[in-house]
C-alpha cells in the first residue's frame, strides 16, 4: 500500500486528541478501526496531512447498559464486541441482528461502531441500525460536549455533521418504552459485501401492543434512509398480517434504489418489503408465544 | 525385504506437501521478497480511458519530484523498437501506448525512483491529454459495419474481426439435423472472470553491463517460454539470459503471458545500469493482465426421440480485448473449444468460431483450465440438461444412454480427438447413489408443496489434458514436450528439476513421490527444483493441467533411466550379470538367492566410488517427453440447491464429485486440488465475475467489485473416486488440477435452473445472482448476462 505522505499523532486523551485536531486546520483525520480509512488512503481518495490515531486513548471500548434501559457505547468498541456481547440480545435486539453482518469476522476484530457511523457511508449497517432505534451521537470538542440525533448527525453520503475539531465519543441509543424487540436483514451477495439490501426494524412492545417502531435502510439509496414515518401506523397497535403488509409496503416506496448490476430497482423494493415483512411476522410470532 | 512405498512417500501416498512448512512459516520466497543491491522501484501510469488517442504527455513535473531516476514513455520505447511486443498468439500488443490507448488500464508510462512511494507519486504528476474514441465493449459492437477499428496499428486489419475459424464436417452435421425428430437448442454467456492469483505479477531485471548478463526474477508459470521471447524481442544472446520464477503465489493461468511491465522493467535496468523491482498493485492485475472466457456460446442438438444424439452444431463468437493476446496452442484459434461434447457418443459435429477486438484488457487466458475447454464443457452441460427437458427424459439416464461406453475405446470424436479409456457409467452411478438420485423427485415434489424451491444439476465430462504431443502442439513455434533432469548424489540422495512450474500445485511433494515410486529413494531424500533457467531443463511450464501428464512422464522416464544404470552397477556388485537381477522397490537381488542383494543407494554410492570399468562414473540423466496423446480424465458432478423464491437467494444443499484422473500420486494433494476446482466453480456460478459500463470502464478492479467467495459461503464437497489408469502414460495419471472448475460450474446452474424449471426459464446466465434467479422466477423468461450481444444466426 503507498498512501500520499501523511504524518502520524497518536495522543493517549480525548483532550490531547482535540488539541491536535484543533491545531492542524482541519487538515488531519481521525484513524479509529481504519478499516474504511486506510483504504481510501491506499486507493489515494483520501489524502489527509495528518492522521490522529485514537487507538491509544484509554476507556472507549465498552458497551453499557443503564438502569433503565439505554445502551451506551464508546468510540473503540469494535463491531466484534457486538458480535460477542452478552447483553445485547435483550439490550437491543437490532443491534444484536447487524453485529455479524456488518463486513467480515477480520473486519470486525478492527472497525468500530462508532467509526462506522462517523463515515456515514450509505450502504453502512450501522448508520441504519442506529436511525431505527432513534440513537444518538456524543460529540466532543474544545467547548466541551453535546448531542446530535442520528438522522441529523449523518448529513449525507460520506459527511457527518461534526466539526473538524470535535471527536464522536460515544453512541447511545436510548431507554426503551417497554421491551426493545427487532431485527436487521441483509442481501450481501457474499461474507464481507456491502449491502444490496439492508432493513432494521425496531419496535418497543408494551404486551403484544407497539409502543414505538422505528425503520431504517441501507444500500437503496444515495443516503442512510429513514424509514420510520413509514411505519409509525403500527404504533398503538397490535401486528397483524395486514398492517405488517401495510408498513412493508411503506416502508420499501420509501426506499430510493437505483438499478445497477446488484438488480434494478423494483428487484431491490421487493427485497425490503420482503425483509419487513420477515422481520414484523417473526416479532408477531414470537409475542404471541410469550403472550 | 521391499520397502513400504506409503512409508517412504511413494505412490498413492498422502504425504504432507513440503512447501507448506515455509509458506506457512511466512518463509517462502516470492518475487517481492527479494532485495537486490542499489535496487530502484517501478510503477506503471495506466490510461483511465478505454479508448483514446494521446495528445501529449508531460513529464517534466515529475522529474521535479526528488528521488525521481527515470520515467519511461512510448516514444522511449518505440526509439528502441520496443513500444510493442509479439503476443503468445501471433499478435502484437502494445508495451507503452504511443498512438493510443485501447483499454482501460493500458500502460501508457513508467516511472522509476528510489522508493515505491516517490514512484506513484510521480505517476500522479505526469501529465496526459487524452483525446476520447468511440468505445467498443462487446463483440455486437465490434462486428458492426460501422464501428470504429480498433487495431489501426495493422496493416491489412478487416474492421474489428480476429479470427474466422471452423472444425468438424458441415455436411455430415447437416444430414444429422435432416434426420432428427427433434432439434434443442441453447444460447449463453461465459462471463469475463479474472484468475486473481494471491500474488500479483512482478519482476525485478538485472542487467549487469560488465558480464552482460540479464537476470530477471519474475512471476512466470512459463520461464523456458520468457527466456526465448526475450531473446528474440530484446534481441539479447538466450546464454546472456536468465529467468527464475521463486515461489509463485498461484497463478491459475494468469502468469502464463508476457506482460509490458516484465519488459518495461527490463529496459529500465539496462537504462539505469541498476536492478529495478516492479510490483503490480491488485488493481493493475484485475484490469490489465490475463481474463479468462468471454465467450457468446450457442448451439443445437439433432435428437432421436428416443434420446440418442444424431449431431451438434455449436457456434462461438468470442471477446478478445484490445490484443489478441490468449495463450494456446498456436493450431486451434480458440483453444480446444472442439474437445466439447467428448465424452458422448456423437456421430456429426461442426463449430464456428469467430473472435473480436474489443476495447477491453487483452489476455484470454486458460483460467484454470485446458485452453478454452471451460467454455465448451459450460456449453455441452448447459445443452444437454436442455435437451434431456425437451425431450421429456431423466437427466441421468439422458446421459447414461449418449456416454461412451467403457468398451468404445480408444474413440475417436466427432471433432478428430482419441479418448483413451473411462468409466463413465460407473462414475454416474456412484455419483447418483451418493447424491440421492433416486428420492430426489420425490423430494422436490414435496418441497414444492411447502413452498421450497429443490433443484438437482449433473455434470458429467471428460476434457483434454496434458498438451501436448508435438505432432500437433506447439506454442509459437515450440512444441509443447516436457522435460526431467535427475542427479543421485553419492549417499543416495537426490536433486530432480523439471521444465514445469509449481504455483501451488505441490510439485515439490508430489515428484518426489514418483521417484520413490520408481527408485525406492524415500521423497525425503529429494530435493525438487524449478524455475531458473540457468539450471533447469528446458521446458513449457505448468498450465493446462500438463505437469502430471508431460513433466510428471517425464520424471518417472528419468528415474527409469536411473534404474537401468544402477542395474549395471547392482551386476557389478553382485558379481552376477544383468539378467540374473531382480529388481523390487529400492533394492537389486539375484535371483535365485533373494537375500544378495543391493539397495539403489549401494547403487549410487558405487557409480562414484566403484563402477565397473569402462562405465562413466556418476548417477544422473535427464529425459525429455513427448506424450503420445492427451489424457483425458472424467467428471461426474452433483449439486443440490434450495432457492428462495421471494428474494432470488439459493443454497447449496450439497455437492458431490466423482473424480477419475487415473493413479492418483499424492490422494490428499488430488483432494485439495478438486476442493479449490469445486470452489471456482461455485464462484463462477455464483459471483465472480468482471463486467464493464458503456464506457470501458472496468466493473472489478478491486475486490469489493470483483467478488470471490471466501470459506464462509463456499459449500461442503463430498469427494469420491474412481481409477481408470491412462494406458499411455507411465504411472497412468491423467491430470487432475482443473477438472472441478471446468466440470463444476454447470452442475451448479442446472441445479438451480431444475430448481426454477416449472416457470419454463431454460437458462440464467452466470453469475447467478439472486436478482437475475428472481427474474428468471417471476418473468418465466430465460436471463442473459450484460451486455445483451445478439450472436447472429
Ligand atoms: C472488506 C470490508 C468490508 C466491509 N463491509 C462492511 C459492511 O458490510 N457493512 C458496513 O457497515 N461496513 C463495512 N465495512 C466498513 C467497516 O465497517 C468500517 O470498520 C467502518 O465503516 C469504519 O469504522 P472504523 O473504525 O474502521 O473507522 P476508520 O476507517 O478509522 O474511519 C472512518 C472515518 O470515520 C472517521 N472517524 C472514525 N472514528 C471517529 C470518531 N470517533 N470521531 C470522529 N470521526 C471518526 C475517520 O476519520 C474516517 O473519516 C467494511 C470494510 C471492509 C474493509
Amino acid at each position: 500500500m503507498y498512501p500520499s505522505r501523511f504524518g502520524y499523532e497518536s495522543p493517549k486523551t480525548v483532550e490531547e486528541a482535540i488539541a491536535i485536531l484543533d491545531a492542524s486546520g482541519g487538515e488531519a483525520k481521525i484513524l479509529a478501526g481504519g478499516q474504511s480509512l486506510v483504504p481510501m488512503l491506499k486507493l489515494r481518495f483520501a489524502a489527509p496531512e495528518m492522521l490522529v490515531d485514537i487507538n491509544n486513548i484509554d476507556g472507549l471500548r465498552y458497551i453499557n447498559v443503564e438502569a433503565d434501559g439505554t445502551v451506551r457505547i464508546g468510540a473503540l468498541t469494535r463491531h466484534e464486541d457486538l458480535e460477542y456481547s452478552d447483553v445485547l440480545p435483550t439490550a437491543s435486539p437490532v443491534l444484536a441482528a447487524a453485529a455479524h453482518l456488518v463486513a467480515d469476522p477480520i473486519v470486525r476484530t478492527r472497525g468500530t461502531f462508532v467509526g462506522s457511523v462517523c463515515h456515514a457511508d450509505p450502504q453502512g449497517d450501522w448508520a441504519a441500525a442506529m436511525t431505527a432505534l432513534g440513537g444518538h451521537i456524543v460529540a466532543q470538542g474544545p467547548n466541551g460536549k453535546r448531542t446530535i440525533e442520528v438522522k441529523d448527525f449523518v448529513v449525507g453520503p460520506f459527511q457527518n455533521a461534526l466539526a473538524y475539531n470535535e471527536i464522536a465519543i460515544e453512541a447511545v441509543i436510548p431507554a426503551p418504552k417497554g421491551k426493545s424487540t427487532g431485527s436487521y436483514l441483509k442481501l450481501e451477495r457474499r461474507v464481507g459485501d456491502f449491502a444490496t439490501a439492508s432493513v432494521a426494524v425496531s419496535l418497543d412492545m408494551v404486551g403484544d401492543v407497539v409502543a414505538r417502531a422505528g425503520s431504517a435502510l441501507a444500500g437503496v439509496g444515495g443516503r442512510t434512509i429513514d424509514a420510520t414515518d413509514a411505519v409509525a401506523s403500527l404504533v398503538g397497535q397490535k401486528l397483524t398480517e395486514e398492517n405488517i403488509k401495510t408498513a412493508a409496503e411503506a416502508v420499501a416506496a420509501a426506499a430510493e434504489p437505483r438499478s445497477d448490476h446488484r438488480g434494478t430497482s423494483d428487484y431491490k423494493r421487493q427485497i425490503v418489503k420482503t425483509f419487513v415483512i420477515r422481520i414484523l411476522t417473526g416479532l408477531a410470532e414470537s409475542s404471541q408465544k410469550a403472550a | 525385504m521391499a520397502l513400504d512405498e506409503i512409508k517412504i512417500g511413494g505412490m498413492g501416498a498422502s504425504r504432507r506437501r513440503v512447501e507448506d512448512n515455509r509458506f506457512i512459516r511466512g518463509k517462502g520466497n516470492y518475487v517481492d521478497d527479494i532485495v537486490l543491491q542499489g535496487m530502484l522501484h517501478m510503477e506503471i501510469l495506466r490510461s483511465p480511458m478505454a479508448h483514446a488517442r494521446i495528445k501529449s504527455i508531460d513529464v517534466s513535473k515529475a522529474y521535479e519530484i526528488p528521488g525521481v531516476r527515470l520515467v519511461l514513455t512510448g516514444e522511449m520505447m518505440a526509439a528502441r523498437n520496443l513500444a510493442w511486443m509479439p503476443t503468445l498468439s501471433y499478435d502484437t500488443q502494445a508495451v507503452l501506448a504511443t498512438d493510443k490507448v485501447r483499454f482501460q488500464g493500458q500502460e501508457v508510462a513508467a516511472v522509476i525512483a528510489d522508493d515505491p512511494y516517490i514512484a506513484k507519486d510521480a505517476c500522479q504528476a505526469i501529465v496526459v491529454e487524452y483525446e476520447a474514441l468511440p468505445v467498443i465493449v462487446n463483440p455486437l459492437q465490434a462486428m458492426a459495419s460501422d464501428a470504429t477499428v480498433i487495431r489501426d496499428d495493422k496493416e491489412n486489419q478487416p474492421g474489428n474481426k480476429v479470427f474466422d475459424w471452423e472444425i468438424g464436417d458441415r455436411e455430415a452435421t447437416d444430414k444429422a439435423f435432416a434426420e432428427a425428430d427433434v432439434i434443442s437448442k441453447m444460447e449463453l454467456h461465459y462471463p469475463r472472470s479474472h484468475p486473481s492469483p494471491m500474488e500479483t505479477c512482478g519482476s525485478i531485471a538485472d542487467f549487469n553491463r560488465a558480464t552482460g548478463k540479464l537476470t530477471v526474477y519474475m512471476t512466470s508459470q512459463a520461464p523456458h517460454i520468457v527466456r526465448a521471447a526475450v531473446a528474440m524481442v530484446a534481441e539479447l544472446p538466450e546464454h546472456m539470459i536468465r529467468i527464475v520464477s521463486p515461489d509463485l503465489g498461484g497463478g491459475f493461468g494468469n502468469k502464463v503471458p508476457i506482460y509490458p511491465g516484465y519488459v518495461i522493467s527490463i529496459l529500465a535496468s539496462i537504462l539505469t545500469e541498476r536492478p529495478v523491482k516492479w510490483i503490480e498493485d491488485k488493481t493493475g492485475n484485475l484490469i490489465s493482465t490475463g481474463f479468462g472466457r468471454d465467450v457468446y456460446l450457442k448451439g443445437e442438438m439433432a435428437l432421436r426421440k428416443d434420446g440418442k444424439i444424431l449431431g451438434m452444431r455449436m457456434n462461438t463468437i468470442s471477446d478478445h480485448g484490445a490484443f489478441y493476446a490468449d495463450a494456446q496452442p498456436s493450431k486451434f484459434k480458440i483453444g480446444l473449444m472442439h474437445s466439447t461434447f467428448a465424452c458422448y457418443d456423437l456421430p456429426a459435429a461442426h463449430l464456428t468460431s469467430t473472435g473480436y477486438y474489443t476495447n477491453k484488457a487483452p489476455g484470454g487466458v486458460a483460467y484454470r483450465c485446458s485452453f478454452r475447454v471451460t467454455e465448451a464443457m459450460f456449453f455441452q452441460e448447459r445443452m444437454i440438461h436442455a435437451a434431456a427437458d425437451d425431450l421429456g427424459m431423466d437427466q441421468a439416464e439422458f446421459r447414461r444412454m449418449n456416454l461412451v461406453k467403457d468398451d468404445m475405446f480408444p474413440y475417436r470424436t466427432a471433432f478428430g480427438f482419441l479418448t483413451d479409456s473411462g468409466q463413465y457409467e460407473k462414475c454416474l452411478n456412484v455419483g447418483m447413489e451418493a447424491i440421492g438420485y433416486s428420492t430426489f423427485k420425490q423430494e422436490q415434489e414435496e418441497a414444492r408443496k411447502r413452498g421450497k424451491l429443490l433443484g438437482i444439476g449433473i455434470s458429467t465430462m471428460t476434457e483434454p489434458l496434458g498438451a501436448g504431443n508435438s505432432r500437433e502442439y506447439d506454442i509459437l513455434g515450440i512444441k509443447m514436450f516436457d522435460s526431467a533432469e535427475l542427479r543421485v548424489h553419492m549417499t543416495g540422495k537426490a536433486i530432480l528439476r523439471t521444465g514445469a512450474m509449481n504455483q501451488g500445485q505441490g510439485h515439490q511433494t508430489t515428484w518426489a513421490q514418483i521417484v520413490a515410486h520408481e527408485l525406492g529413494i524415500p521423497a525425503d531424500d529429494i530435493t525438487v527444483e524449478e524455475g531458473d533457467t540457468d539450471t533447469a531443463p528446458f521446458g513449457m511450464g505448468t498450465y493446462a493441467s500438463r505437469s502430471t501428464p508431460v513433466a510428471g512422464a517425464a520424471v518417472a522416464m528419468v528415474s527409469r533411466k536411473i534404474r537401468a544404470k544402477a542395474r549395471k552397477i547392482a551386476a557389478h556388485l553382485l558379481e552376477v550379470s544383468e539378467e540374473d537381477i531382480e529388481w523390487e522397490l529400492g533394492r537389486f537381488y539375484v535371483r535365485s538367492n533373494k537375500e544378495r542383494g543391493v539397495t539403489i543407494q549401494d547403487c549410487a554410492l558405487a557409480a562414484y566410488s566403484n563402477m565397473p570399468d569402462g562405465m562413466e562414473p556418476g548417477l544422473e540423466n535427464n529425459a525429455y517427453y513427448d506424450p503420445p496423446n492427451l489424457t483425458w480424465p472424467f467428471a461426474a458432478y452433483f449439486v443440490k440447491v434450495e432457492v428462495d423464491a421471494e428474494t432470488g437467494v439459493w443454497d447449496v444443499l450439497n455437492v458431490v464429485a466423482v473424480d477419475d484422473c487415473g493413479v492418483r500420486i499424492n490422494p490428499m494433494i488430488v483432494e485439495g486440488q478438486i476442493m479449490g476446482g469445486l470452489t471456482e466453480a461455485y464462484a463462477m456460478a455464483s459471483m465472480q465475475y468482471i463486467t464493464f459500463d458503456e464506457e470501458g470502464n472496468c466493473i472489478g478492479s478491486n475486490y469489493m467489485d470483483y467478488l470471490l467467495p471466501t470459506a464462509w459461503e463456499t459449500p461442503g464437497f463430498e469427494l469420491h473416486e474412481v481409477v481408470t489408469p491412462c494406458p499411455h502414460h507411465p504411472i497412468g495419471a491423467k491430470g487432475v488440477g482443473e477438472c472441478a472448475t471446468v466440470a463444476g460450474p454447470a452442475a451448479f446452474v442446472n441445479a438451480v435452473v431444475n430448481a426454477v424449471s416449472h416457470t419454463g426459464v431454460r437458462n440464467i446466465d452466470m453469475p447467478m445472482m439472486p436478482n437475475r434467479v428472481y427474474e428468471a422466477l417471476t418473468t418465466g423468461k430465460d436471463v442473459s448476462g450484460m451486455p445483451p450481444v445478439r450472436i447472429s444466426d
